[in-house]
């Protein structure tokens, strides 16, 4: 047993060598749920392609929100946005204010629509070389999403540049990619405000795969605008376990009643 | 319908202009004839204009068919100002072209004769000129047709006749503009052009002796010209942020490239990667014809650029390249695709923020700035326009209870509003104007819309339409 183990480490070393730079904690960006933190390791690594999926493209709301939260995430620097035009038409034009009130600054945001697939990947070629940015979100808008040497590609330039990727799927399905993380999100009903007012952003996280080793797992966040960081969504009061033979006026009947809803 | 133009065979064979299609086809039945299309044919006069550009920046428009170039101290660069003339007519003719053209000391004196000598008056001199003026018709002064008619039945036919008379009375008989018209035809009353484009503040050019038919070539040209006029930038402490080249085909036409970066530049190899994005991203590639003959490069603007000394932390390089990057993605997708965001200050939504190209020097603002706990109340995505869905309220200016939205329909669980935006109605002419009752609504499976009643029940609408306006995270 004893005489394997140096070999064995020989090689994990290689294979750390193989995946490119050690991961140093600066290196990392934090979403800010600890219990989450910690399972993927101290957070998710800047300059690597993280990509997320749209449980159903109903939730390309959701999705757009995760992709600037984690970009508010990764840092202060400039982002690019690049989408597709049938993407703009699809979930329509980014809107400053919201953004704002989302907590990024949209003078650090440059939107790019590209016309088609070819024009997106090609300036996002580009853009994932440029040092200078934070953070490149792609949004392709194909059925089949990004094939496996164009992710590879993006990948090892950002592992070059530094640059955070961040790939936004609204349509596509999971498919061999060079992905570092992969995410599906899906909304989720969010904390009831006063009078039955819709609360802070939420969603319901799905870790599919991790380069780390990370197993899969599921959470359920919400996002504070107020620290910048995510933070664990209250378990109650979530709209969704409403029965679903309950009255549909839901603000209607919140005006009697103050309490949280529950089943 | 009646005929506009006619082609020179059809003139021998006696058709007019305005003469009806009808007797025109009476006469000859299988008459060729096509619709006259004005925007074309100005398009086209501006194509041939720019190719005028290689004689003389002063190139002005007499539209529908007319040009009148200033060539004031840029003749003898073409063999004097016959030798300009005929290689204009010669380029003209290669175009297929058929041009009269004459030269005189102001330009309402060349238009005239141009249009309205009979012989054409080549090798003139001084005394010829004015000998040939005095002769036009006085239909050059281009009156109204009573006005003609009536200085004919005076006996003055000719523009001699009328311009020895005194021009008050010409003027007090038919108008201010007529006298004016002759003085700066046979007065020798001299007016500027106005030139189509403004002087550049670099104009480089190359010609060639034997045309050059590549476009590889006709780039390496332009490289040799911008490396010219980066060392004049920088010996100036400019740089540029438009650069303009214009390749001249040997036939007269011209074919412009235009680059457009953030920061003032003079950067050889960034300029010409600019260009080289500019020539992959033309929809129709440069056809270089018969070759062409003169490559020129201009710089419509200098800016202050101060050389450049390289930070020992990298920020400003870095910034350089954030603005490099912009550079090339506009030029290759196109100024307006590559845009930020900036605020504007209107209550009405979709006013509240403009997008403006990402090259342009940036209009910066605050945005608005929200209570800390608040959920955001304004979407992150924004459609324009607003999509219209089927709406069912318990009451009609209530909250929704559910809607149909790209045929799925949503159960809404949670609403906030109405929150009600007052149409601009001050900028209307009837002073109306429909309100919008926006709501901010959860559905069942936690998807946030952003919905709006268009105009407020039984006050300004009987059934108000319903619309979504954007998608919160």
């Amino acid at each position: 047993m004893n005489e394997s183990s140096p070999p064995l480490a020989a090689l994990r070393a290689q294979v750390a060598a193989l995946d490119g730079a050690k991961l140093s904690d600066s290196r990392r960006f934090v979403l800010g749920v600890e219990s989450l933190d910690h399972r993927l390791g101290g957070g998710l690594p800047r300059a690597r392609l993280h990509e997320m999926f749209a449980a159903s493209t109903e939730d390309r709301g959701a999705l757009a929100g995760l992709a600037l939260m984690l970009a508010i995430c990764v840092g202060q620097g400039p982002l690019l946005w690049i989408r597709q035009e049938s993407g703009v038409r699809a979930v329509g034009r980014l809107y400053g204010p919201g953004l704002a009130e989302l907590g990024l600054d949209p003078a650090r945001l440059v939107e790019i629509v590209a016309p088609d697939e070819a024009g997106l990947l090609r300036a996002a070629g580009d853009a994932v070389r440029c040092p200078a940015l934070s953070a490149v979100l792609i949004e392709p808008m194909g059925a089949r999403g990004l094939d496996l040497t164009s992710s590879r590609r993006l990948a090892v330039a950002a592992e070059k540049s530094g640059v955070t990727i961040l790939l936004l799927h609204g349509v596509a399905e999971p498919g061999p990619s060079a992905a570092y993380s992969r995410w599906r999100v899906r909304s989720r009903g969010s904390a009831r405000l006063d009078a039955g007012a819709p609360g802070h952003p939420a969603m319901e996280l799905e870790l599919l795969r991790h380069r780390g080793g990370v197993p899969g797992l599921r959470i359920c966040l919400e996002w504070n605008r107020d620290e910048l960081a995510f933070r664990e969504a209250a378990l109650s009061g979530a709209p969704f376990s409403l029965p679903a033979d309950g009255p549909a006026g839901a603000p209607d009947r919140d005006r009697g009643g103050g309490d949280r809803l529950s089943a | 319908m009646r005929l506009a133009a006619v082609s020179p065979p059809a003139l021998v064979l006696g058709l007019t202009p305005g003469l009806s299609l009808a007797d025109a086809r009476a006469r000859i039945p299988d008459l060729a004839v096509a619709g006259v299309d004005p925007t074309a044919d100005s398009a086209w006069l501006e194509r041939i204009a720019d190719g005028c550009d290689r004689y003389t920046p002063m190139v002005a428009l007499d539209p529908p068919e007319g040009l009148i170039l200033d060539i004031s101290g840029c003749a003898h660069l073409f063999g004097g100002e016959e030798g300009l003339r005929d290689d204009l007519a010669a380029r003209l003719a290669r175009l297929g072209m058929a041009a009269s053209s004459a030269l005189a000391d102001t330009p309402d004196a060349a238009r005239a004769l141009a249009r309205y000598a009979h012989s054409s008056p080549s090798p003139l001199g001084e005394g010829d000129v004015t000998s040939t003026l005095k002769n036009l018709p006085i239909e050059s002064l281009e009156l109204d047709a009573e006005d003609g008619v009536a200085l004919r039945r005076a006996g003055l036919k000719r523009i001699g006749d009328l311009a020895a008379r005194p021009s008050q009375l010409i003027s007090a008989r038919f108008g201010e503009a007529a006298a004016d018209r002759l003085g700066r035809i046979a007065g020798g009353r001299d007016i500027r052009i106005a030139a189509r484009r403004p002087e550049a503040a670099l104009v480089l050019e190359r010609r060639f002796a034997e045309p050059i038919g590549r476009t590889e070539a006709a780039l390496a040209a332009i490289g040799e010209l911008a490396r010219q006029a980066a060392h004049r930038m920088a010996e100036a402490h400019r740089g540029g942020r438009r650069f303009e080249a214009r390749l001249f085909r040997t036939d007269g036409l011209v074919r412009a490239l235009r680059i457009e970066t953030g920061l003032p530049v003079r950067d050889v190899p960034l300029i010409m990667r600019l260009f080289t994005e500019r020539l992959e991203a033309l929809a129709d590639p440069v056809d270089p014809g018969f070759g062409f003959d003169l490559v020129r490069l201009s710089v419509p603007m200098f800016e202050p650029l101060a050389p450049l000394q390289l930070p020992l932390e990298g920020g400003a390089l870095a910034e350089g390249e954030l603005a490099q990057l912009l550079d090339r993605l506009s030029t290759r997708l196109g100024r307006d695709r590559v845009r930020r965001l900036a605020p504007r200050d209107s209550h009405i939504p979709e006013q509240a923020m403009f997008a403006f190209p990402a090259i342009e020097a940036g209009a910066t603002g605050s945005w608005p700035v929200q209570e800390p706990g608040e959920p955001p109340l304004r979407p992150t995505h924004l459609f324009d326009p607003p999509q219209s869905i089927d709406v069912m309220a318990g009451v009609p200016d209530g909250p929704p209870q559910r809607f149909r939205w790209r045929r799925h329909l949503h159960e809404v669980v949670l609403a906030e509003g109405p929150e009600r935006i007052g149409a601009l109605w001050w900028r209307r002419a009837d002073n109306r104007g429909f309100s919008r009752d926006y709501y901010r609504v959860e559905d069942r499976e936690g998807r946030r819309f952003w919905l709006f009643r268009h105009g407020l029940y039984g006050r300004e609408a009987e059934r108000p339409a319903w619309y979504i306006h954007g998608l919160f995270a």
